[in-house]
């Protein structure tokens, strides 16, 4: 098959999708939290949190959505200790962080190894179906590409909406950026600058807990140790490659699909020549590649790192 | 109204007291899981105690995992001390053992006295360079090193999957993906007779010393923490500071890479993909536990190898996770943040005497 030709089938394009979905999540918890001004790195932890919690609450009986809200309320628990952290106690955020993605996976291998001591092959769930919309699903092309996906991509996509809308268009939105540039000025206009940052860390991390629980509940059907395989650092390159815009958060995710998508198809073709670690390796160096060449325009919220404590100019 | 006020200097009693409050409170905390995992705690802590003192076997099994740890705690502690965050221990660390794999299981036939030091330059040379090439992205091109070093310890574990599936794959090895075994006279020999503890623990004490001079006493050293307290102020005072934080880069690189070579040359014998549980980012932990100073990590690992090693035994014996340690590890790191916050700040109540601060 030529290769060029793999980028006009729909497969291809289904599974860049599927591929960018968890990225979308972090990408956008990222943003969220890095756009009040707090940079989290507990993002690889909570990944494997919700990941964990997620699958864990559907195989005890909660249900698909069930598991979606315990995800979602662990990462804002892992989210809540890492905000208490960084804004009242303006500890490093980089520190910090690094505690949060320790203490997050830890606490999730931990509880799995106690729920299930004994099992030889991890259990399965039933995850998210593909929604196969009928008429839709039926377009050619756009069809497979967007109606195959499951409830979590499409979730995804309306979050990339939600977080657009909220950031541009609504008064809280000027608020959270404005508290990731200059918190003096949220202060001088009488809001909270410790509500609004430690709001937008517990936000952005139930976020990047759904990227987790979306691969141990809709790309795959149960929970392995390292499976999280730092899709979290990825999305912090990515929110950097993105300029901290949704729009360009969902580009940047999707093209990260695409050249994954494009280099496993790659690989069956040209596999016989190249070691299979030169294709595994692609996407972490894509993501320095792609973090050298924006570092030096980068528009960094200018308030971020830098904590702020009340009544101290 | 609580009133928090930064003290003008932490008082000796905090400083040392933070850190050992703090290693304990996460000690403590770890009745929560245990609890929760259903075991009795009195023959939990009974269990790590005597999994670590219980025996001479079982105390040098816990210097023997401290060793890389000091090692990658004193990589920690320096790179941190100039505010360059490399969180790419864990794959300076493999790149230190693939150095010694490479040059080390027969491509060089030396005797030992010179085998020996060429392994320990050859670690330590990969392992700088793998902190080089994230530094240089930061100083040249302004690109973030934490991210950079975090990518790279995946980059670098896949790379090192490739050569031992290639290059360095035992022919002997029964088609595992390992290395040859390391030529003998190219091992660091066993401190004690029947026990696995080894000269690498030497080399890491005799690291730690210098460092505490060098960061202290030497002119690089006052650079160094300069660059790390205020960048801008050092640059106004005539410091290179690119210069400054390319050398803690080739340091701390190199500490970790010796991480590695004492691993694969003290204790293993021959490299495999997972020679490492993480001594990279556990030595991130033991660092903040010893506030950045260097003698203070020889301590600070052996606590954190004394709950490893305490972790397994319990383990083994009453059939709690061994994951126990690894929460113990990430609690300490977040009590000891808040300690030092604690200790960094008067913490009282009313209002302030004057406005702002």
């Amino acid at each position: 098959m030529d290769i060029l030709q793999i980028l006009l089938t729909d497969t291809f394009w289904e599974a860049a999708l599927r591929i960018a979905t968890p990225l979308i999540f972090g990408v956008l918890g990222a943003l969220v939290c890095e756009r009040a001004g707090v940079l989290n790195l507990g993002i690889e932890g909570i990944f494997v949190a919700g990941a964990m919690a997620g699958w864990l609450a559907v195989w005890l009986g909660a249900g698909l959505w069930g598991g979606i809200v315990v995800a979602m309320l662990t990462g804002g628990f892992f989210g809540l200790i890492h905000a208490i952290l960084t804004v009242p106690l303006g500890l490093s955020q980089h520190v910090s962080g690094l505690g949060v993605t320790m203490l997050a996976t830890s606490a999730s291998y931990f509880t799995y190894r106690t729920a299930l001591p004994n099992v030889s092959s991890p259990p399965r769930i039933e995850p998210f179906r593909p929604l196969d919309i009928p008429l839709l699903s039926d377009i050619p092309f756009l069809g497979p590409v967007l109606f195959q996906q499951t409830a979590m991509t499409w979730l995804a996509l309306f979050l990339v909406a939600l977080v657009w809308w909220v950031f541009n268009r609504t008064p809280l939105g000027v608020a959270l950026r404005a508290v990731g540039d200059n918190p003096d000025a949220v202060d001088a206009q009488g809001l909270s600058v410790y509500g609004l940052r430690i709001s937008a860390v517990v936000a952005g991390s139930m976020l990047m807990a759904l990227g987790g629980a979306f691969l141990t509940m809709s790309a795959f059907d149960a929970f392995f140790f390292g499976m999280v395989n730092g899709r979290g650092w990825i999305s912090i390159a990515l929110v950097i490659f993105a300029s901290w815009r949704p729009g360009k958060a969902l580009l940047g995710a999707l093209l990260f699909g695409a050249f994954d998508a494009f280099q496993v198809r790659l690989q069956t073709e040209v596999g016989a020549f190249i070691p299979p670690q030169i294709f595994l390796m692609a996407p972490y160096v894509l993501s320095i590649i792609a973090l050298v060449v924006v570092a030096r325009r980068a528009d960094y919220p200018r308030a971020l790192l830098k904590p702020w404590f009340k009544g101290q100019r | 109204m609580i009133r928090i006020e930064p003290r003008s200097s932490v008082p000796p009693v905090l400083k040392y007291g933070v850190p050992v409050l703090s290693a304990l409170i996460a000690l403590a905390l770890a009745a929560i899981p245990l609890l929760l995992a259903g075991a009795d705690l009195v023959e939990a802590y009974g269990k790590m105690f005597t999994g670590v003192f219980g025996s001479m076997f079982s105390f040098t099994e816990m210097l023997t995992r401290a060793t890389p740890l000091i090692f990658t705690g004193l990589a920690a502690a320096l790179a941190f001390r100039a505010k360059l965050w490399n969180i790419g221990a864990e794959g300076q660390l493999y790149l230190g053992a693939l150095a010694a794999a490479a040059i080390g299981t027969g491509l060089i036939d030396a005797p030992g006295f010179v085998l020996v030091p060429l392994i320990l330059i050859a670690g330590a040379a990969a392992g700088a360079a793998g902190m080089a090439a994230p530094a240089y992205l930061k100083t040249r091109f302004g690109a973030d090193e934490v991210v950079t070093t975090l990518l790279l310890n995946f980059i670098i574990l896949i790379f090192l999957q490739m050569m031992l599936e290639g290059p360095l794959k035992d022919p002997m090895g029964m088609g595992w993906p390992q290395s040859a075994p390391i030529l003998d006279q190219g091992m660091l020999p066993q401190l004690l007779p029947r026990m696995r503890v080894h000269w690498g623990l030497i080399l890491a004490l005799v690291a730690a010393v210098i460092a505490q001079i060098m960061l202290g006493r030497s002119v690089w050293g006052f650079r160094l923490r300069a660059v790390g307290e205020n960048a801008a102020a050092a640059l106004h005072a005539g410091i290179g500071v690119r210069r400054t934080i390319m050398s803690a880069a080739i340091v701390s690189g190199a500490l970790a890479g010796l991480a590695g070579v004492s691993e694969v040359a003290g204790l293993k014998g021959y490299l495999t993909a997972d020679l490492s549980p993480g001594f990279g980012y556990t030595g991130i932990v033991v660092a903040m536990l010893a506030g950045l100073s260097p003698l203070g990590v020889v301590a600070a690992a052996l606590f954190i190898a004394s709950v490893f090693v305490g972790a397994d035994s319990m383990s083994r014996a009453i059939g709690v996770s061994s994951y126990l340690a690894d929460l113990v590890v990430s609690m300490s790191l977040i009590s000891v943040l808040i300690g030092g916050f604690i200790a960094r700040y008067k913490i009282g109540f009313g209002t302030p005497a004057k406005g702002g601060a």
